[in-house]
């Protein structure tokens, strides 16, 4: 009966390591970001689209030349994403309204609890202290999952170098200002100051307070406050959010909420289905008698 | 010219039943001209016509918040303003650092929990949301960037692609 032991022990050590390992996921709450985690403001009624921000990421990043000059407005023709050659673009909205038009700089949002993090099995993400979502290419094996799960559709997939091919995205210039206490470059660059660079914590007061004192020129929202578990990059706005292409549908739970009920279970799928399913199949095979595989190989031997 | 010369004696007579006796002195070197944006690398200094905007604008506080002698026209600022006696400074990098987000500014405004302009906006962004913030809404004045500026070499060069008609951006790499 050796058998049936191994199999009694096999379920209760592969339901053990799943309720210990489920439990911790389970516990986990809610994260606040680091607490002295940095930010960027976006005041949208201040941006004037000039794009001097595309431009000073450029140059800060080393990034390939553009196709055309950053002096070309016919780029707000159509909306745009960033690429593994621009981490940051501006996009023009409302352009027939009276109030209008409206810009919006989109970059990499450097969430509290990212989602790229999140899907990232080789752990190339790392989300550093001072707020800044950065990438280690030496690791990434090139999945594109963090594309995927991006509810920003922010990472750029860089496909023109053959031998190593990596995601691009922005890394909030954390390595060459960041680290230093000092502002992004589109910050530095902006002429309207539609940018604010700050504690994101004070950041948030100062949104508010923003749009405390000027009722009407803001709506009541500030977002990356709270969506998908908050962002560090906050966005202030006098237009409806989704008509300036933000995604209204994304709730204030970070993305790993809805994954780690599930990834709670892969432990235990991986220590018990074995286990259960041979004992299923072992099971099977003693009820059916003469009529299993054994029996047949019996008859053939002789 | 009249309200230049008005001007002038409103503030000599502020300056006068002021303590701070200097301030007569300053307020009265109102300068026809103002050269903008010196140290700065990727666009020409220009000259930015004081005298004009005088003439036009009538009201200092327009521009110059709670400075000179003129009455606080914000009600928000009136609040605590209202009474507030004219400041030694009125030029624009008086208040607005150039550098607002500084290390050292940020830690400041950090660890000062009890600051109430936290939001005080830097030089840069101060001038160019009065300047053209105002262009816009009077329909007047330049609002695009070469309007006002001449762009150096370097700010050519800073904003343009210079493969202009060259080879495409994928081209390069190989």
């Amino acid at each position: 009966m050796k058998r049936r032991n191994f199999l009694k022990a096999c379920l209760i050590g592969g339901t053990t390591i799943a309720m210990g390992k489920t439990n911790k996921g389970w516990a986990s709450g809610s994260f606040e970001g680091y607490p002295e985690s940095m930010g960027v403001l976006v005041d949208t009624t201040r941006c004037i689209g000039c794009r001097s921000c595309e431009a000073a990421c450029n140059k800060e990043q080393k990034l390939p030349e553009p196709d055309t000059s950053f002096d070309d407005k016919s780029v707000f023709e159509e909306p745009r994403r960033p690429t593994a050659k621009a981490y940051t673009v501006v996009n023009q909205y409302e352009k027939e309204k009276p109030g209008g038009p409206v810009y919006r700089k989109v970059q990499c949002n450097h969430c509290n609890e990212p989602a790229c993090l999140t899907s990232c099995f080789v752990n190339a993400y790392t989300k550093t202290k001072e707020g800044a979502v950065i990438y280690n290419s030496k690791v990434c094996v090139g999945c594109r999952n963090c594309m995927i799960a991006c509810p920003f559709n922010v990472p750029g997939y860089d496909y023109e170098s053959v031998t190593n091919p990596v995601i691009k995205k922005c890394i909030l210039c954390y390595d060459t200002r960041l680290k230093v206490g000092k502002p992004p470059a589109c910050v530095d660059i902006c002429p309207q100051e539609a940018l604010t660079f700050g504690h994101r914590a004070d950041l948030i007061k100062i949104a508010h307070e923003r749009i405390r004192s000027n009722p009407d020129r803001y709506l009541d929202h500030v977002y990356g406050e709270k969506e998908v578990g908050g962002t560090s990059w906050l966005y202030l706005s006098g237009t409806e959010f989704d008509k300036i292409g933000f995604d209204p549908s994304l709730s204030n739970d970070p993305i790993i909420s809805n994954v780690k009920d599930f990834l709670g279970m892969v432990p235990m799928v991986l220590s018990i289905w074995p286990a259960l399913f041979s004992g299923i199949h072992l099971l099977s095979k003693h009820e059916s008698g003469g009529e299993g595989h054994d029996t047949e190989s019996k008859e053939e031997e002789p | 010219m009249s309200s230049y010369k008005h001007l002038i004696v409103a503030a000599l007579s502020l300056g006068a039943i002021s303590v701070f006796t200097p301030l007569a002195a300053q307020c009265a070197a109102v300068p026809d001209s103002v050269t903008l944006n010196q140290n700065g690398t990727l666009y020409k200094p220009f000259d930015f016509n004081h005298a004009k905007h005088i003439q036009q604008l009538k009201e200092c506080a327009g521009c110059h918040h709670h400075t000179t002698g003129t009455l606080v026209l914000d009600p928000d600022c009136a609040r605590c303003h209202q009474n507030s006696s004219p400041t030694a400074v009125v030029s624009c990098k008086g208040c607005h650092s150039a550098q607002p987000f500084s290390p050292e500014t940020l830690a400041e405004k950090h660890a000062d929990k009890q600051r109430y302009h936290k939001d005080k906006m830097g030089l840069k962004g101060a001038m160019h949301q009065n300047c053209i913030g105002c262009h816009q809404k009077e329909g007047a004045g330049p609002v695009g960037c070469q309007e006002c500026h001449t762009r150096t070499e370097a700010g050519e060069a800073f904003n343009s692609s210079s493969r202009l008609g060259a080879k495409p951006a994928h081209a390069k790499k190989h």
